[in-house]
């Protein structure tokens, strides 16, 4: 290997930007992993407790962006307790002390308190992105402290968190001086929003180019704001709907000025035949359309608007859509690459999308990458044709509202269906399975998806050869989430080495034991095994649990850090 | 369904097509589960299912919040007064509670209100009562119910000058 000196090796490093790439090179030896971790800017870490906060911050002194995750995916659907972990003071204490000039904080289902955000305020003065996805614990009082300290901040991102809403006076807080802002979004807080400051900020932050605000912004409001930030390209909407005369012929002549406008959300509530007058003038420009908060929009608008705007990649409905309404979307916007079709009625059966959409969708979309489907019933035909016609398909979730629903016209499994899609698209990253399914879709799975890296099964396979199946054969897979399967210890135990690769397996309503996962944590100390449980059961685990007790809910990580030291007592970790 | 000569990547020996379980109870131990041959009268297993459809908590809860907000979006109810000539229109969603919806009537019909002349006779004092109509079509006497429930149930409201009232009070003297 030709000698270069350590400058220049650490400038050929600065063009590496993939954490694979720097994981890769900082192997090679001493030197390269020395310079590599003076030079990497971005630190991405999956699991919080997969790695000790300290020791990140003191190897890589020179970083510029953050971004852990914390709690297990299934948190999102209310499968993990309250209480379970994942603060983010930790890192933010050890962040404070050794990486100063930190740039950019990403937190994914954190617990963040005011404190917390009280500190990342007074500790990192070049702070320019602050973006908190699916946390919970803080209030609006915490965001006082960014907006009136954080001079420098650009981004400010708050999607679906769950905060204690005492007011938007935190909104107040930027002061007149503050002209940075680049990306706003505060779609999650509930209050009633000031509208003469949020103007205000508006009108002095010629860079705005996102903004995503909450449902009490009126549309006069709203018009305002779009004729002084013409330039938005992302857009999240209040309300939609008004008692004022003329509202909608303001709001539409607003709408003329953004030419840029690219993206559109929101759109909390509009009234009938509206919807589609009002944005004509975006339509046709938009790549993006995103309708879930909007249930009750007429089928007849919505169509409307999505046959005017051929240049869509990426759409979000739920399924009142309909299959007609599947086709329509499948005959209009041939560039779609991305899909969401959500579930609007929580309490019963919605029977409003089918197989028949999909085969639409599929049809007409063949570029599509992303496809997220809930629907009344599925068929393997159905399965097929999407395999047939988007062989680029990287995620694909498909959400059975009867999850152990068959094949309703040959009363079959879907084992077949979900073959081809994992043969059919090579590139398939991330799967989510429902339906009837035996064993036999595993085999499949680990036979063909090679480039898997994330697993979610629900109420099927009959054996623990279906999830042997899987670990043995799917070499790239991070993540496997199982819920109700009848998988238990032989498939957990079977294979230890696979741990090595997977970056964390969740297990709940499985058959496996207590024996089981002691077992595992014991023949693997980087291993560590949480068994759950639910915070009324009194017995919980102090007792001494007998062997073949069922583990209700099992997290198993991979980890560096040693078993954690804050876990609740309903967490054992073994 | 003849199934023997079909192409199926498999299992050496695993043709037999299974089928569908009944509602998924814990599984017990993986023997029990297979052919349940007669059995396709499925009840509805929703009801049954914990934890599915994976719906995430944050759009329930907005869900829920937004479809309060839908319903209660622009409640324009008619509002009639027996003697005027002509109806008005109001917005139930304007009134956080009975005092200031009753304030709001009297200030759209102040000027049909043949009670002030009247009471400046000295002999007759028409006063009002406020009644609405309900989803069922009955005529009911405003204020009984909390505000929320009336605010979706109503459905027209009707000044009634109630002569009726005044003839027990006179009697009662």
């Amino acid at each position: 290997m030709p000698y270069f000196p350590q400058e220049v090796v650490e400038c050929i490093f600065s063009y590496l930007t993939s954490h694979q790439d720097r994981n890769s090179v900082s192997l090679v030896c001493k030197d390269w992993s020395v310079i590599e971790q003076k030079t990497r800017r971005h630190v991405y870490v999956a699991n919080c407790y997969a790695v000790s906060p300290t020791r990140v911050a003191t190897r890589f002194p020179g970083l510029w962006v953050l971004t852990v995750k914390g709690m297990p995916h299934f948190a999102d659907f209310r499968l993990v307790p309250r209480g379970w972990g994942g603060s983010v003071q930790p890192w933010i204490n050890a962040m404070a002390c050794s990486c100063p000039r930190l740039e950019e904080i990403r937190f994914k289902r954190m617990v963040v308190s005011d404190e917390s955000l009280m500190l990342i305020s007074r500790s990192f003065p070049n702070l320019k992105a602050l973006v908190l996805v699916s946390c919970r614990a803080f209030s609006t009082d915490g965001l006082t402290y960014i907006a009136s300290s954080c001079r420098q901040l650009r981004e400010l991102d708050l999607q679906e968190n769950e905060v204690n809403d005492r007011g938007s006076q935190w909104l107040e807080c930027f002061p007149n001086s503050f002209t940075s802002l680049e990306s706003l979004k505060f779609t999650c807080l509930r209050s009633a929003v000031n509208s003469a400051t949020l103007e205000g900020l508006v009108a002095r932050c010629p860079n705005l180019r996102t903004l995503h605000v909450n449902s009490s912004i009126s549309v006069e409001c709203l018009s305002r704001i779009l004729i002084r930030a013409p330039r938005l390209v992302d857009l999240g909407t209040g309300s939609l709907s008004s008692n004022q005369m003329g509202w909608y012929r303001r709001l539409f002549y607003s709408f003329q000025k953004c030419k840029g406008l690219k993206s559109l959300s929101g759109i909390w509530f509009v009234g009938p035949r509206t919807f589609q007058p009002v944005v004509y003038p975006v339509c046709g420009n938009l790549l993006s359309l995103k309708l879930s908060s909007a249930p009750w929009i007429l089928k007849s608008d919505l169509l409307n608007v999505i046959s005017n705007c051929p240049r869509l990649q990426k759409l979000w409905v739920v399924d009142r859509i309909g299959d007609e309404g599947l086709a329509v979307v499948g005959s209009t916007c041939q560039d779609l690459r991305e899909l969401r079709v959500f579930q609007s009625n929580f309490h019963g059966p919605s029977c409003w999308v089918t197989d028949e959409g999909l085969i639409a969708i599929s049809t007409g979309c063949p570029k599509l990458n992303c496809l997220l489907y809930y629907c009344a019933q599925m068929t393997n035909a159905a399965l097929m044709t999407v395999a047939k016609n988007c062989p680029d398909l990287i995620q694909f979730k498909l959400r059975n509202l009867d999850p152990v629903k068959p094949d309703p016209v040959t009363n079959h499994p879907l084992d077949e269906g979900f073959g081809a899609i994992v043969q059919g698209c090579k590139g398939l990253k991330r799967l989510s399975l429902s339906g009837f399914l035996t064993d036999q879709v595993f085999l499949y799975i680990g036979m063909y998806a090679e480039q898997l890296e994330m697993l979610s099964i629900a109420y099927a396979g009959e054996t623990d050869n279906g999830m042997m199946y899987v670990l043995n054969g799917c070499k790239n897979l991070r993540k496997l989430k199982i819920q109700d399967c009848p998988f238990g210890d032989g498939a957990l135990l079977e294979d230890f080495t696979k741990y090595e690769t997977l970056r964390s397996l969740w297990m709940s309503s499985c058959e496996v034991t207590i024996g089981g996962c002691k077992a595992l944590a014991a023949k693997n100390t980087q291993l560590s095994v949480e068994v759950i449980s639910d915070l009324n059961s009194i017995s919980g685990l102090s007792l001494e649990p007998s062997k073949n007790q069922r583990a209700e809910k099992v997290y198993i990580y991979r980890t560096v850090a040693g078993p954690r030291t804050d876990a609740p007592t309903n967490v054992s970790i073994l | 369904m003849d199934n023997d000569t079909e192409l199926r990547l498999g299992l050496p020996g695993s043709v037999e097509v299974k089928k569908p379980r009944e509602t998924p109870q814990k599984r017990s131990s993986p023997d029990c589960t297979s052919v349940e041959d007669d059995n396709l009268d499925r009840p509805s297993a929703k009801a049954q299912i914990v934890g599915w459809p994976p719906v995430r908590s944050y759009m329930k809860n907005n869900f829920h919040l937004m479809k309060n907000k839908a319903d209660m979006a622009g409640r324009y109810v008619k509002v009639s007064m027996d003697g005027a000539p002509y109806l008005r229109k109001v917005d139930l969603k304007n009134y956080k509670g009975y005092k200031e919806l009753r304030e709001a009537l009297e200030n759209l019909f102040g000027c049909f209100s043949l009670g002030e002349i009247l009471r400046m006779d000295g002999k007759y004092s028409m006063e009002y009562t406020i009644a609405y109509e309900d989803k069922d079509g009955d005529l009911m006497l405003l204020g009984d119910v909390p505000w929320e429930i009336f605010l979706s149930s109503c459905k027209k409201l009707r000044i009634m000058t109630d002569a009726l009232g005044n003839k027990d009070r006179e009697d009662s003297k």
